[in-house]
């Protein structure tokens, strides 16, 4: 397994703020991590020192096998970057600018086809800042798969698109076959969806960093016999409320089940 | 094909497009238009001073010079926007966008100088644009202008956060300008003021273009009654060099 990216003890300050602690994960090759946390958990700052946009204060970190605070032009060949906002190169046309990006890589989507692939296909020639929010934002997207990069960083990237383009995303995504993804997003539903791994961040430290069923944790029965509450965790709810009946009949009352979610684990990692 | 080369590329279709966009975009034009026309009337009006014919050249001289403030603003509004950093996150982004912004400047700056010139011509007799030696210093003050002035322009670039704070520039630019024997001999300032104004490229550039455009006789209004061609180089072409020397470690460490 290729490991794409690698983290080890990233430590970031500014002034005398910390605003990344020992931070230490790795994404193998064709990983969808999701960076999950509150605002100013320290998620845009790791995805910009891994984009080598901004100067660690200690640790290891390596991209393709590269220091991004010491990579070249070729390493950045093979980066893709999607922005929280973008709002460049407004008098230009989607079609235009995709073909003008284009031109830096050696392979690469054709922009006609991506502008497609993303939903654009009836505003290639209308001037990017009448694009809508959504649309800016899939145009940001196909900016950054367009040199069909192999380390993809996504900083919300579905932040503003409705139901419907946020669907049209992860299919997209999921499409990228080979291509490692960070993407950060405080849609949990979306990071249990579409990642392989969750990372939660809060106040610059990793609290969490597991398979969604591994942060999701188990179900719960919750009943009532003889005037007092019961909680158990369970995989099969069905099975213990029929072994609870079958032993107590009809003196178990109020029962029902808890259904395990990210947002619990989630809300209480990071409150 | 190397992606250097690819970069480069890349670039000169960027500065087509920006060109393009710079005369059909509603408000680029107004700006395009504005100052010639805006030189048009002063040229008008002191059309029967005795500086009025050396005004012409004095005023293209200048508005070549104004290619540092324009490269300079094109910067700050793309450091603003995000486009240098959509430049620094594809490869050999840098390149490609300051390739791009070469062309468009420059090509912006000559459609500029063409818009006040055309017009000027039936405005302004007794100039020597018969000579063909004429247009040619005009097209070297040119290209000297350029050399001088889009590096530095691009260091000034890096200076302002924000295209307000940039603002400011205009102020200094205003001073320089006013010093610099462009709608008055130099020879009418304080000694000291000509010190100074002989250090800018505007003095330089608007003593260049009377020197090409003016009768041999205007030399007499000039310092030392000469064009100073050598010293106009000379001048020209350190600031030429102190800027390519720099601007590319100042753009660098800058990040843009």
């Amino acid at each position: 397994m290729t490991t794409d990216i690698q983290v080890t003890g990233l430590h970031m300050r500014y002034g005398h703020t910390d605003a990344l602690h020992d931070i230490t994960f790795t994404a193998h090759r064709g990983d969808i991590l999701a960076l999950l946390g509150p605002n100013g958990a320290g998620k845009t700052t790791t995805i910009e020192i891994l984009e080598g946009f901004r100067t660690r204060t200690a640790g290891h970190v390596t991209v393709l096998g590269t220091d991004p605070a010491h990579a070249d032009e070729h390493w950045r060949a093979h980066l893709g970057v999607v922005r929280q906002t973008w709002r460049d190169h407004g008098k230009w046309r989607p079609r235009e600018l995709l073909t003008q990006i284009r031109a830096h890589y050696t392979t690469g989507w054709n922009p006609d086809d991506l502008l497609t692939a993303v939903g654009l296909d009836n505003q290639t020639n209308q001037p990017i800042r009448t694009l809508s929010g959504g649309q800016r934002r899939r145009l940001d997207l196909a900016l950054g798969i367009i040199g069909h990069p192999r380390v993809l960083f996504l900083d919300e990237p579905t932040a503003g698109l409705d139901p419907a383009a946020r669907h049209d995303f992860h299919h997209l995504i999921r499409g990228l076959a080979d291509t490692t993804v960070l993407l950060t997003t405080h849609d949990l539903d979306e990071a249990q969806k579409l990642a392989t791994r969750l990372l939660v961040l809060d106040h610059g430290r990793l609290l969490a960093d597991g398979t969604p069923t591994e942060l999701t944790g188990h179900d719960e029965v919750r009943w009532t016999l003889h005037g007092t509450r019961h909680t158990q965790p369970t995989d099969h709810p069905a099975r213990l409320i029929h072994d609870l009946y079958r032993d107590h009949g009809d003196h178990l009352h109020d029962v029902d089940i808890h259904h395990a979610s990210l947002e619990d684990t989630y809300l209480a990692l990071t409150r | 094909m190397s992606t250097a080369r690819l970069a480069l590329r890349a670039g000169r279709s960027r500065g087509h497009i920006e060109l393009r966009q710079s005369v059909t975009n509603g408000g680029d034009l107004f700006n395009h238009l504005l100052w010639p026309a805006l030189m048009l009337i002063a040229l008008w009006f002191l059309r029967d001073r005795p500086f009025g014919p050396a005004l012409l050249p004095s005023i293209l001289g200048m508005n070549t010079a104004m290619a540092m403030v324009s490269m300079s603003q094109h910067l700050v509004a793309d450091r603003d926007d995000g486009t240098l950093l959509r430049a620094r996150a594809i490869p050999n982004g840098m390149l490609s966008y300051l390739t791009g912004k070469l062309i468009s400047v420059t090509g912006g700056l000559l459609l500029d100088l063409a818009i006040f010139l055309i017009p000027a011509l039936f405005l302004v007799h007794g100039l020597t644009t018969d000579r063909p030696a004429a247009w040619l210093t005009l097209l070297a003050m040119v290209t000297l202008g350029l050399t001088a002035t889009l590096p530095t322009g691009a260091i000034l670039g890096t200076v302002f956060a924000t295209p307000r704070s940039q603002g400011i520039l205009t102020l200094p630019v205003l001073a320089v300008i006013g010093i610099s024997g462009i709608f008055y001999p130099l020879a009418a300032l304080p000694g000291w003021l000509q010190g100074i104004a002989q250090t800018f490229p505007i003095y330089w550039l608007g003593l260049g273009m009377r020197s090409a455009l003016l009768p041999a006789a205007a030399v007499t209004t000039e310092i030392g009654d000469s064009w100073r061609h050598p010293q106009t180089i000379a001048v020209l072409l350190t600031w030429t060099v102190i800027g390519l020397l720099t601007a590319p470690a100042i753009l660098r460490r800058s990040r843009l």
